[in-house]
């Protein structure tokens, strides 16, 4: 019998409040009155809310594992950081970085992908670093409608006006852009007449190896050999024996650190040390030089030109050196700060806090505002988005390897 | 009747031999095309003949350690890549501070012997724990229990690694002896090549001589015959067990370090690749078979640097190299088609297939 008085008065008590949520001229048992006018925000794409209280989550994805691969994810989570750290703050809420191992490959980059979209509150994403994992990375983001700014992914066809992708945005310039610059450097200043291209088969590699044989064809140049290796290889000499048969001037590679310190020593073993290697902004990092040795001597890569940088270069210098110890380690740190500051701005400019202090920010509007970023002062230079996500400023400087040091020689 | 049903091919048979015939076919094909171009001299090809024989005899190495395991308990040890990861590594650490110190300029025999003998031990002691912690509780599981075994220790040692040391590239110091080349007949031919092919080459007849002449050897040879006949025999099987994972280990740490002195980068994902290639060259060779794997590990070496060019060249396939892996997995594939027992496996017997 007391079980079912209780029974009866659990559900009293439910009507009770069920009735008193369905109708709306009852009083408020208790809080204040209601706002005098109603708060919307609407988006098309949807709205984040982060409740008052709790930080705005940005995804920071980069390679941060893997043979070379980790020092150019470190790099750009350094300065992903410092962003946060000088931004401080947006509208009151503090900033947090959820950091993600993209990792330099398809199935990396799509599994933190997945798992970032499953997380209603992360605004936006920093990232990725490799092509490879931001070309599929690039589609789920777009179906979940999250904009992303990459400080590194380069590959011409992911601001191909066929295949860009509304959210996808870089801070990195176009290896349009890129492949040219050393093609023009290796025919004007080299003087080269006959190269061989090597890549690894990532998308970042071929792309960027396509368009530097394009551009010295386009010169006058040869390219005598297109050649590719598999990424974890060790045993280059086949390939470079291969190659040298047909006696290149330059050898351009177009991957990362670790095989292109394996072609850069091994080069000597069949008899090329002669012949110019150069590589691209995936292999200009000290950690380069540390795998190849003395073999790195007088080898040739492009990358970011620094004397286009924008004029907070120098404190972040500092900032960066400070904080970690040590001066930055691979290229792509400012475009990582850049990245991080386009996005925390367009947030800035689109979110709307609600008289509860929760902070609103719809997802359409802040994928417009990142795309009508123009004239925006970063460390890179003076960044403008175009239609098809191209935010980079796209000046390309070549150092050469002096004295165990990189060291820019053409800009 | 039984005459008529030799001759009787069945449908999957045929699809089989039509995909080794067309793999054989294109080979050839390949083969004629790109020696009527002539693009490279015999020099070259010599060349090519000598990276695959370096790289052919460190596969070698590690398939042995593959090959008597399975001799012995028919299990296939997936983390044996990671014991020679785990010998070229520390030994990475021995020879820098050598290297460091001037002892590998002013003693290098006997700083090389000492960095061998420490990643010698600690490919030794890897393999002794793993067979004591993750096999041994094992032992009497169903089959695919310790290879799923395998596989989680091959993870964890990497990620161990990973933890311990960092994900950074670790390079070995350059050792002036190493370095240089002879000529031999008009083609250049790299010193450290030849010293490691001659080391690998004298491991394998000592561990030849270990498993056909000694006391330890045969007994070996008896539990991979049978073990509880051999057990019955006084022998005792657990020790032979270890004494097999010691044997092994040592290939692999010898082969690690043999690695590392002519590819310079120490990583802790190093082990990974060569231990597929190193297996695969174990059952192209015939697996639970000594010299198959001696064999296995050579061919396969030989084929992916001679491979590429060879077959390529000729049909016009833009970067052969890549297809590198292609080649070594194709020829396995061939293999398994016409001789499934390997190139020089025994027909198995009905309880070690």
């Amino acid at each position: 019998m007391r079980s079912r008085y209780l029974l009866i008065s659990i559900v009293a008590l439910l009507a009770l409040i069920v009735s008193a949520c369905a109708a709306p001229a009852a009083p408020p048992p208790k809080e204040e009155a209601a706002p005098a006018e109603e708060f919307t925000y609407e988006d098309e794409w949807g709205v984040v809310v982060i409740p008052a209280g709790e930080p705005l989550r940005l995804g920071f994805v980069a390679g941060l594992s893997g043979a070379g691969i980790d020092v150019l994810g470190l790099d750009e989570k350094r300065g992903a950081e410092l962003a946060v750290k000088d931004k401080g703050e947006v509208l009151g809420f503090p900033i947090e970085l959820q950091v993600e191992d993209g990792q330099c490959n398809a199935e990396g980059g799509q599994t933190v992908a997945n798992k970032l979209v499953a997380d209603p509150e992360i605004v936006a994403v920093v990232g990725h670093m490799c092509s490879s994992s931001c070309i599929p990375a690039a589609d789920i983001y777009d179906q979940n409608h999250y904009s992303m700014v990459s400080p590194s992914c380069t590959a011409p066809s992911l601001t191909d006006p066929a295949t860009h992708k509304p959210i996808f945005f870089r801070t990195a310039w176009n290896d349009k852009i890129q492949g040219p610059a050393a093609a023009k450097f290796a025919y004007d200043v080299l003087g080269v007449r006959k190269v061989a291209t090597i890549h690894d088969g990532s998308p970042y590699a071929e792309q960027l190896g396509q368009e530097f044989a394009k551009a010295f064809e386009a010169l006058g140049g040869q390219i005598v050999a297109r050649e590719a290796v598999n990424v974890g290889d060790t045993d280059m000499r086949p390939v470079l024996t291969r190659i040298k048969a047909e006696d290149p001037d330059l050898i351009y590679w177009s991957g990362f650190v670790a095989e292109g310190a394996y072609l850069a020593v091994q080069r000597a073993d069949v008899g090329m040390e002669d012949v110019y290697f150069m590589g691209a902004d995936g292999i200009r990092a000290d950690a380069f030089i540390e795998a190849a040795g003395d073999a790195a001597e007088g080898v040739y890569a492009s990358a970011a030109n620094p004397g286009e940088a924008g004029p907070g270069m120098e404190d972040f210098l500092k900032a960066y050196k400070e904080a970690y110890g040590e001066d930055p380690i691979a290229p792509f740190h400012a475009h990582a700060y850049d990245a991080t500051m386009l996005i925390l701005n367009a947030i800035e400019q689109v979110a709307k806090v609600d008289p509860e202090g929760n902070l609103h920010i719809g997802r359409k509007a802040l994928r417009d505002a990142i795309a009508n970023t123009k004239g925006y002062q970063g460390l890179t230079g003076t960044l403008s988005c175009d239609e098809n996500g191209d935010c980079g400023v796209g000046s390309v400087a070549i150092s050469k390897v002096e004295n165990g040091k990189w060291v820019v020689v053409s800009d | 009747m039984q005459r008529i049903r030799v001759w009787r091919v069945s449908a999957t048979d045929l699809i089989i031999w039509g995909i080794g015939f067309l793999i054989g076919g294109i080979a050839l094909w390949g083969t004629i095309a790109t020696l009527r171009e002539g693009l490279y001299t015999s020099s070259d090809w010599v060349s090519f003949l000598i990276f695959g024989l370096a790289q052919g005899a460190v596969y070698a190495l590690i398939a042995l350690g593959y090959t008597l395991v399975y001799g012995i308990l028919f299990m296939i040890n997936f983390a044996h890549g990671e014991i020679f990861m785990g010998g070229a590594y520390i030994g990475y650490f021995v020879a820098r501070a050598f290297d460091e110190s001037g002892f590998l300029d002013s003693n290098p025999i006997l700083a090389l012997a000492i960095i061998f003998l420490v990643a010698m031990s600690v490919s030794i002691s890897m393999a002794v724990a793993l067979e004591r912690i993750a096999y041994r509780p094992l032992r009497r599981a169903p089959r695919l229990v310790p290879l799923i075994t395998a596989i989680g220790a091959s993870l964890f040692l990497q990620y161990s690694f990973r933890g311990l040391f960092g994900t950074g590239i670790k390079v070995y110091p350059d050792v002036e002896i190493l370095k240089g080349s002879w000529q031999i007949g008009g083609v250049m031919v790299l010193r450290i090549h030849v010293i490691v092919f001659v080391c690998a080459v004298l491991m394998m007849a000592g561990l030849y001589w270990l498993v056909q002449r000694t006391k330890m050897g045969k007994a070996m040879r008896a539990v991979a015959e049978d073990k509880d006949a051999a057990a019955l025999m006084g022998i005792d099987v657990d020790r032979v067990i270890v004494n097999t994972f010691i044997v092994g280990g040592a290939l692999a740490g010898a082969g690690g370090v043999l690695f590392a002195l002519y590819n310079k980068q120490v990583i802790h994902t190093m082990g990974f690749i060569p231990g597929i290639k190193a297996f695969t060259a174990a059952v192209l060779g015939g697996i639970g078979n000594i010299p198959g794997a001696m064999f296995g590990g050579l061919f396969l070496g030989i084929f992916e640097s001679i491979g590429p060019p060879l077959f390529f060249t000729g049909l016009g396939v833009p970067s052969p190299n890549q297809l590198k892996d292609v080649i070594a997995f194709s020829m396995l594939v061939l293999v398994l088609i016409f001789r499934p027992t390997g190139l020089l496996g025994e027909v198995l017997t009905e309880k070690k297939a």
